[in-house]
């Protein structure tokens, strides 16, 4: 028996941390996997109302966003009326058209009749200007169109 | 000379690193809605129809500024609109459709072929109630064609559309896009929106 020196003081060995880096390297590859480079930066408020008729958009780089809602709350200098927001300033309905044919310039020449135009609007917008848009974008032949909404149930939602 | 243990590294700011990378991860992505209702602007056209339509195969939905419905001159709620809508499709007044399971009543549409929804709006709607209508009438139209689908090859339309979609489904595609277009023919998506 002494042989063996008995440990002196009785203390618990310290909880060791090296393994809390591995927990955050977790967290960081879902969000490295999960999420996207963001394109725009959103000066308006945007709540996409819910639909369940809805098909998923593929082919990202063949898409053109039109976002529209009332400027958010750091930008209320901007007025509180519907906008319209075509990469990252505000545009008015008039800009749409440059807009789409410096979009169509930038792809190849093949991949034009594929180009579609998301609209993604507020669900508090007016349709007024909706119908503006929509005109415009007849006008300049862009017509393949899609609501950008999100899933879910359309009852209820008030 | 004794060789000294070499000493450990400290790994206590590994933690930094790593809350520094998902800090600036958060900040600077986002996760994407990217799915929505798909469709397809009339092109600006100077021709008008001249093809005369009888008034039975149109039915008019009008949203007003309050987001009230009224559906073929009659006061309607949102839930009612689906199933109006698929009694319209399907009627088949005139006998020509075979498929079609409706009342066959003289007063509605004569064959899915020929009937047409139209959708007005005024600028003071809300674009909730305009999706919500798009997306009841857009429901309409593919439950009748998973019906259809469903009683003539045995596959819903939509599990035949995911199939299409699906890059691993070993079948035959040609075949599945010619079915596909098939129940698209069969009903026809005839949605105008008048100005």
């Amino acid at each position: 028996m002494s042989k063996f020196k008995k440990k002196q003081g009785g203390s618990m060995p310290a909880i060791s941390t090296a393994s809390l880096p591995d927990i955050i390297f977790i967290l960081l590859f879902f969000f490295m996997v999960a999420t996207k480079m963001r394109q725009n930066t959103l000066l308006i408020k945007n709540d996409l109302p819910y639909a369940d008729q809805v098909e998923k958009l593929d082919k990202k780089d063949l898409v053109m966003y039109i976002y529209a809602g009332k400027p958010s709350d750091a930008y209320k200098k901007y007025g509180t009326e519907t906008r319209i927001q075509l990469n990252d300033k505000f545009a008015g309905v008039e800009d749409i058209a440059a807009f789409i044919a410096s979009e169509r310039a930038s792809k190849r020449e093949e991949l034009v009749p594929f180009l579609t135009t998301a609209l993604k609007v507020d669900k508090d917008a007016n349709m007024g200007l909706i119908g503006d848009i929509k005109q415009e974008l007849r006008k300049v032949n862009a017509l393949k169109i899609n609501y950008t909404t999100r899933r879910g149930n359309v009852f209820d939602r008030r | 000379m004794a060789k000294r243990a070499a000493p450990e590294v400290n790994a206590g700011s590994m933690a930094d690193i790593a809350f520094l990378l998902l800090i600036f991860f958060l900040v600077t992505t986002t996760i994407e809605t990217d799915t929505g209702i798909n469709r397809k602007l009339p092109p600006i056209d100077d021709t008008q129809q001249d093809v005369i339509i009888k008034q039975k195969n149109i039915f008019t939905v009008l949203i007003n500024g309050k987001d009230q419905l009224l559906v073929e001159d009659e006061i309607m709620e949102l839930k009612d609109l689906r199933k109006a809508a698929k009694e319209f499709l399907d009627n088949g007044g005139d006998g020509t459709c075979d498929y079609c399971q409706g009342k066959k009543s003289p007063s509605s549409s004569d064959n899915p072929d020929k009937a047409i929804i139209s959708v007005k709006n005024e600028r003071e709607t809300s674009y909730k109630m305009y999706i919500s209508v798009q997306n009841e009438l857009v429901a309409a139209y593919n439950e009748l064609r998973d019906r259809r689908a469903l009683s003539k090859y045995g596959k819903t339309f939509s599990d035949m559309q995911a199939d299409y979609d699906d890059v691993n489904w070993p079948g035959n595609k040609e075949k599945l896009k010619e079915k596909l277009d098939q129940i698209k023919v069969e009903y026809p998506q005839k949605l105008s929106e008048v100005q």
